[in-house]
């Protein structure tokens, strides 16, 4: 590649002036707290409404607790999500998406193994209306026989491609390894389950399951939450239940142990999906647990990027990060490489590990991963959909917005000392986890690492 | 809601600077959010990337994060972090941009951080190597290593385009980034990075006056460099149907991509927009053509989507742009019948139009997104700087929402006609071994 005339790298990289300092941080301002209401309401449902932000739309989240242990739970539950708002009594598929977009508006509903969500959006001024098909669907969902027919067809050919991803292939290695069959650990249903479900046995699964005590709805927007709260209630008025949304049952704490390598054929690339006890998000270390996986891997100026991306090139992305249950928490490390480094990738994330409790985060690695968690708050709240989304994750743990405007100063508390401690928590031999590649081109490096279960 | 108010700066050494408050001119805001967003977006894209060097673009983008004349390897990233921010990059058809979002006590070091990178960014053959493997990383996370890997953006400009420029793989082949060089880097960064060749744009809880005096403090001496002529793109409309297949070693099911040739997004916008419209009614919701024909009424698709623009967003690239129909379909039923009902469905919306109620709906629908997108102030930066530098107008992403309202029924109706099947592309993908479609790890 030529151009005629350029300047060399060496005279592009420097100034007459030379290299210049860096300017101060300015004094922070505080933003407004957005004005809540965290109630409950009669049918047992909690409610929690933010007034936040100028932008004319509302958002929604409602995540209600979907456990089962039932071996078809997870079969029903997914065409349940699938279905569930097709068709109501006084609206087909059809009529709820024309109403829902003559307002702007949207809804989806998905489940994993703790929760059925819905999330949707609509104009402020359509709020109404997202209310109304909200509170339809919940109280009168049909799931017509063709509709579930339909759905179930559908989602054996979506499991298919989902189960082609590597990172599902991954996941679901890892929790197999870590859970066994404790039914956290079933998040993609079997395809031949998925077949046998019928339109009965999926409205047998709402009425008993799709229940307002124990679920939580957040409302986010510019609109008076005392009001919006009566107009959910008027909304939701014929929703209710003698029973409570089912939990999840605790889980057992993860034991470290050997990695597991998995086969995938035709990987040119190997999936690391590492994983500890951690510890739940209401727990007094918590905040210094958080500033630790910070320094680790939690952010792109963390140890094991700065090793093994900026250093060695060995990924595109590494992670660290925590998964949490009302009354646990996990610490989940990825991170994908090539075939013939991820030997290598796991040797110097098993190295960074080992580190991180025997050199504790220095005093300005703690101040950055400080600057960070709270500076994140900031930003990631700043958005309507961002605040609703993160009042209603804090919801499953039973939190709110109180908890939420106090954490900057719950950080600001942590002391090198407790982080030192917390560090602990990534202890090389707390770890288990597997690897998923091609075994042919793995399985010598790894064996000869140690630790690792090779097919 | 108040729009935010724009204010426009240009510097002697040709920088283009968009300023959009949270609020009006001399007063912070009081109670909006104490964040801010910058970003600088270079007028040049994967497009402009020389023969022998795909990738090259996106390659030099992991470059400017490797530091500068004041700034060591790593400080980049430490610096905005430490200051509570996030940051990113990302390289499109004709552009590449560079954003923060920040608590706003750390505008000035925003600014400071971007003005270095601009002035005297420190390339060295160590940086470039390591960047090389992790784009290659990057490139069997997101291409090799998976399913529908590249599609369409990738696998279908190379059947619809016949020139390099065009339909070349934006990501890069391994082996023409394996043979990039530090002396390509120079050239690269002189012939396209100039200030005068970029915009700046910073949005959220600033201080108008407050933040223009800093903008000239810290890129008032990045010197002036000649800004080269962009080049036009533009190539003729396929005189035929264009057709390929692609077996991809990873896909369980087979899929199919149509690509048609749009209207110049930026002096033909509104006819552009008649295919923003068109592609909603076609394939936004449950109550959209295809999804009720294809997904629900027949079951021949698991998913079908329809958009105007290669990279997921429309307005994203000046001409040539491309409207993309892309479906994963059951394989018991064949792409021709797939293909079948795409266009029979765009021949009766180019006969009768879409109803005043599917309008109405995509009106609506628009609007509640654009709002949406622009609360998140990142959404909002890179948007406000990818207009002006594309459109020349800013301003364009509030108006666009009643643009998109004036679109009337003749305009999609119009749209529809103009995607003729014999000059478009059909690119299928195919499973490289279907009795693998279980997908499952042995």
């Amino acid at each position: 590649m030529t151009r005629a005339t350029h300047r060399s790298a060496e005279e592009i990289g420097r100034t007459e002036l030379g290299p210049r300092p860096l300017p101060a941080l300015g004094e922070p301002r505080s933003g407004r707290e957005p004005a809540t209401v965290d109630t409950v309401l009669d049918n047992g449902l909690r409610v929690i409404v933010a007034r936040h932000g100028a932008v004319p739309m509302v958002e929604l989240r409602v995540r209600i607790p979907f456990a089962g242990q039932d071996r078809m739970h997870p079969a029903r539950a997914e065409v349940l999500a699938e279905t569930l708002l097709t068709g109501t009594q006084r609206r087909n598929r059809v009529q709820m998406d024309t109403d829902l977009a003559a307002v702007g508006g949207d809804l989806h509903a998905s489940v994993d193994p703790e929760h059925l969500g819905i999330a949707g959006e609509a104009l402020a001024s359509g709020m109404d209306t997202l209310l109304d098909v909200l509170g339809d669907a919940l109280t009168g969902a049909v799931y017509a026989d063709d509709e579930v027919a339909g759905e179930r067809d559908r989602l054996v050919e979506r499991i298919a491609v989902a189960r082609s991803q590597p990172r599902v292939i991954a996941r679901e290695e890892l929790q197999k390894h870590r859970y066994g069959d404790h039914p956290f650990a079933r998040e993609v249903p079997e395809a031949a389950d998925v077949g046998q479900v019928t339109a009965e046995e999926v409205r047998e699964l709402h009425s008993r399951a799709v229940v307002p005590r124990g679920a939580t709805l957040v409302l986010v927007g510019d609109v008076d939450p005392e009001r919006t709260v009566a107009e959910i209630a008027r909304h939701l008025a014929g929703w209710h239940s003698e029973s409570s949304a089912r939990e999840m049952p605790t889980l057992p704490a993860v034991q470290g142990g050997d990695i597991r390598l998995v086969h995938r054929d035709g990987a040119v690339q190997s999936q690391l999906r590492l994983s500890a006890q951690g510890l739940p998000r209401t727990d007094p270390r918590y905040p210094a647990l958080q500033i630790a996986n910070l320094t680790f891997g939690g952010y792109f100026s963390s140890r094991l990027v700065e090793n093994i991306r900026e250093d060695k090139g060995y990924t595109y992305g590494a992670h660290s990060a925590f998964e949490f249950t009302p009354d646990s928490g996990s610490i989940l490390v990825d991170a994908d490489t090539a075939s013939e480094v991820t030997a290598a990738a796991l040797l110097e994330t098993r190295y960074e590990l080992g580190r991180l409790g025997l050199v504790p985060p220095t005093e300005s690695e703690v101040e950055s991963a400080r600057q960070y968690a709270i500076g994140g708050l900031l930003t990631s709240t700043s958005s309507q959909s961002g605040l609703a989304s993160m009042l209603a994750t804090l919801a499953t743990c039973g939190l709110g917005q109180e908890w939420l405007s106090a954490h900057p100063d719950r950080l600001r508390a942590v002391t090198a000392e407790e982080v030192a401690e917390a560090a602990w928590f990534w202890a090389p031999t707390a770890f288990t986890g597997v690897v998923v590649g091609d075994a042919e081109k793995l399985r010598d490096q790894l064996q000869a690492l140690g630790g690792v279960t090779v097919p | 809601m108040v729009e935010p108010q724009l204010h426009r700066v240009t510097l002697p050494n040709g920088l283009r600077v968009v300023l959009a408050p949270d609020s009006g001119r001399g007063s912070s805001s009081p109670g909006g959010p104490p964040v801010v967003g910058v970003s600088v977006h270079y007028d040049v894209g994967f497009r402009s990337e020389p023969q022998g060097r795909t990738g090259f673009a996106h390659l030099f983008e992991h470059l400017m994060f490797q530091g500068s004349e004041s700034l060591e390897k790593l400080a980049h990233f430490r610096h905005v972090q430490g200051s509570g921010g996030i940051f990113n990059g990302s390289t499109h058809q004709d552009y590449t941009d560079y954003f923060q979002v920040l608590p706003s006590n750390a505008l000035e070091r925003a600014l400071f951080l971007e003005a270095d990178r601009m002035r005297a960014p420190k390339i060295t053959e160590e940086n470039l190597r390591n960047q090389v493997d992790v784009v290659k990383e990057e490139i069997r996370l997101n291409v090799l290593n998976r399913p529908y890997g590249g599609f369409p953006w990738i696998l279908l400009p190379p059947v619809l385009y016949s020139t390099f420029a065009n339909a070349h793989n934006g990501y890069g082949d391994f082996t023409d980034l394996e043979q990039a060089t530090v002396e390509d880097c120079a050239a690269f960064f002189d012939t396209y990075y100039a200030p005068g060749n970029a915009v700046l744009t910073i949005a959220g809880d600033i201080d108008v006056d407050q933040a223009t005096d800093l903008v000239h403090k810290h890129f008032g001496d990045v010197p002036a460099r000649p800004v080269a002529q962009r080049p036009s793109f533009s190539e003729p409309y396929p005189a035929q149907e264009l057709r390929d297949r692609h077996a991809d070693p990873h896909a369980p099911l087979p899929a199919i991509a149509l690509g048609y040739r749009l209207p110049d997004p930026v002096a033909e916008l509104d006819s552009y927009l008649a295919n923003v419209v068109l592609a909603a009614v076609l394939s936004d919701g449950d109550a959209s053509r295809l999804q009720q024909r294809m997904v629900h009424r027949e079951s021949m698709v698991v998913d079908v989507h329809a958009g105007a623009g290669l990279m997921g967003a429309p307005l994203d690239a000046r001409d040539p742009d491309t409207f993309t129909l892309t479906a994963i379909r059951t394989p018991e039923v064949d792409s021709a019948r797939v293909v079948g009902a795409i266009d029979e469905e765009l021949e009766r919306i180019a006969a009768d139009g879409p109803t005043a109620e599917e309008l109405a709906r995509v009106t609506a629908r628009w609007s509640a997104g654009l709002y949406r997108e622009h609360d998140r102030l990142m959404s909002r930066t890179l948007d406000l700087g990818s207009a002006e530098l594309v459109h020349g107008r800013a301003e364009l992403i509030s108006e666009l929402p009643s643009r998109v309202g004036e679109i009337t029924a003749q305009d999609v109706a119009a749209a529809a006609k103009a995607l003729r099947p014999d000059a478009r592309a059909v690119l299928e993908i195919e499973p490289a071994s279907e009795e693998s479609s279980d997908g499952g790890a042995a």
